[in-house]
């Protein structure tokens, strides 16, 4: 995110985001900072404004409250290697200003305020980022967003809403398939495409047959664990992820190994 | 992450002729370890060529030249696509069981062909800025020699490097006689033995494979040949899903018509070398020997004889041994 921003690359730079003005942040930010959220970004647009050309000075642009259009107005005098990208996002298209380094993850986050899609480890070994490109689950970590020109981006938010849950939602809250929650964006995007992957025939490294022609898939859940590998839950909620998805996948019932105290 | 400029080329030409005039560019294909690198700041380029528009994409069958009667997979394909591909599924799936041995769902969606073989080492120290690593900075030392090394090479390293080449993909290609059509900024291709696509580290580290300037990975050729039906990848790790081998076993084995003889046999190995590691001794040995645990054993010490382990990876050396008679074994029998 504030990598993203930066005007230098110089590796040293990557620790200066905590200047004079950094360490004011908080007693200044305190009657604009509606919520975590917001204050991360002032935050992080203070990092990348004082380490590029000082349009503004760090404690002005700390000294009102930032609304959208100024977020996106600072924006461009703060890039380099400036890409023009237009790609779709839960159906609707979105054309962005971005810095060649921008990853698809910082371009749903901190330009699209899709905060659905998490930044786990930032490095593509756990799998919170998740997200669907073209029908593929891919790790928007390391997606470059500037490659995403014409594509079709799903993600958690695109997949239900607070009426409609997406199935692997609902099988989600069933089963309990998370403790924290950090991971089950990543995970839900994850077990979308397993289901899809399943009914193409595609293989696994724990599928006996490979030679057989492609048909549809019934996993077993020592399948469904191996081809959900790439979503790491730090909680352990493993068997109960397992559980909701293999629900969904067949189509039956799976007696939930939880119950509130009133047995419900 | 330091800044780059980002190019994308419509040909393969115009891509090779901006990677040969800019020698610090890179190309970008899936990224899942370029990106990574240049997070880390080890990866310091500073033009990415984006080649993933490029049609470099699709598995055929080749029907004239060397290869004839065998697969072409494309160096932009990507890695789920290829392993279940099927011809790749049919004719080949010892290879789509390497492929899919690898890193993550996620991971195999994004990865390209071309790129897996490119990719770099996972040795600590490489990745790790603040530490001496000839691969990442010439004549600096390499700290895993000394260092926490249970990770690290039994074949072919040097004082320069330790490193081993985490590739599983590459492993079967090993195995298969896999060829790596490359194209030169001049507009002409060669052909690379697979076997001759990577090197060993000696005293240039620095350099992973023989690609020259500008040179791209178009395609990957492998060769008509009798392995589909007895063939095995094994691969043991510190967790048994989404992490790189401490070692790996590709096998595979073509047998006389009454079952009871080897008529040819493949044996490679990763997590041992610089290199996809060919088991040439173990091969060597069992041409002509009946396919059975006891000559699988010999053949297994054959190879191991030659190991050179390290202060921490020694477990290495029992380790490669089971694993070359279990993958032999499994592939025998199927189980």
């Amino acid at each position: 995110m504030v990598d993203d921003l930066q005007q230098s690359g110089k590796p040293e730079d990557k620790f200066d985001f905590s200047g004079q003005q950094h360490h004011n942040a908080p007693e200044k930010l305190g009657p604009f900072v509606h919520n975590r959220r917001h204050f991360m970004k002032v935050v992080s647009l203070a990092g990348g404004s004082i380490l590029a050309a000082p349009l503004i000075e760090g404690h002005q642009l700390l000294a009102e409250p930032l609304s959208e259009p100024v977020v996106d107005s600072l924006l461009p005098a703060s890039l380099e290697n400036v890409v023009n990208v237009a790609f779709s996002v839960n159906g609707s298209t979105k054309p962005l200003v971005v810095d060649s380094r921008m990853t698809l993850l910082d371009a749903l986050r901190e330009r699209l305020d899709l905060t659905g899609s998490k930044k786990g480890c930032d490095h593509g070994q756990c799998g919170a980022c998740t997200v669907l490109v073209g029908g593929r689950r891919v790790l928007s970590c390391l997606t470059l967003v500037a490659t995403c020109e014409g594509k079709s981006v799903t993600t958690i938010e695109g997949l239900g809403n607070i009426n409609e849950l997406h199935p692997l939602q609902a099988s989600f809250l069933k089963h309990d398939g998370y403790q924290c929650g950090y991971c089950t964006p990543g995970q839900i995007c994850s077990a979308v495409a397993l289901l899809e992957e399943a009914r193409r025939g595609d293989v696994s490294y724990v599928t006996a047959e490979l030679r057989t022609p492609a048909s549809p898939l019934q996993l077993s859940n020592e399948e469904i664990q191996e081809r959900m590998s790439g979503n790491i839950c730090r909680c352990g909620a493993y068997p109960n992820i397992v559980d909701a998805i293999r629900e969904v996948h067949t189509g039956q019932a799976v007696a939930q190994v939880w119950q509130f105290p009133d047995g419900r | 992450m330091r800044p780059f400029i980002y190019s994308k080329s419509d040909t393969a030409l115009a891509a090779t002729q901006l990677a040969l005039a800019n020698p610090t560019a890179k190309y970008l294909a899936g990224g899942t370890n370029l990106v990574d690198l240049m997070k880390e700041d080890v990866e310091r380029p500073t033009q990415l060529i984006d080649i993933t528009q490029l049609p470099l994409t699709q598995v055929s069958a080749i029907t004239t030249g060397p290869n004839q009667g065998g697969v072409s997979i494309g160096g932009l394909g990507f890695n789920a696509d290829t392993a279940n591909h099927p011809l790749i599924r049919q004719r080949y799936p010892l290879l789509t069981q390497a492929i899919l041995a690898g890193a993550s769902a996620q991971i195999r969606n994004m990865a390209t062909n071309g790129g897996n073989l490119n990719q770099r080492t996972r040795c600590s120290y490489f990745y790790e800025v603040a530490t001496p690593c000839n691969k990442r900075e010439p004549g600096t030392g390499c700290s895993a020699l000394a260092g926490v090394n249970r990770l690290h090479a039994l074949f072919g390293w040097s004082e320069q490097c330790v490193a081993v080449y985490p590739s599983d993909m590459a492993i079967a290609l090993a195995a298969l006689d896999a060829t790596v059509i490359v194209q030169n900024p001049g507009g002409t291709t060669r052909a690379i033995p697979f076997t001759d696509y990577h090197r060993l580290p000696g005293d240039t580290p620095q350099i992973d494979n023989n690609l020259a300037l500008g040179e791209l990975v178009m395609a990957i050729e492998l060769p008509a040949n009798s392995f589909a039906d007895k063939f095995c990848y094994i691969k043991v790790r510190d967790r048994s899903s989404y992490a790189f081998a401490l070692v790996s076993v590709a096998a595979a084995l073509d047998l006389s018509p009454d079952g009871t003889t080897i008529r040819q046999v493949r044996v490679a190995m990763g997590g041992v070398s610089h290199k996809p590691w060919r088991a040439l001794e173990a091969e060597r040995f069992l041409v002509g020997k009946p396919a059975n645990d006891a000559t699988f054993a010999q053949a297994a010490d054959a190879e191991m004889r030659g190991a050179r382990p390290l202060a921490h990876n020694q477990y290495k050396v029992e380790l490669g041994r089971r694993m070359i008679v279990r993958a032999l074994s499994q592939a025998l029998t199927g189980a």
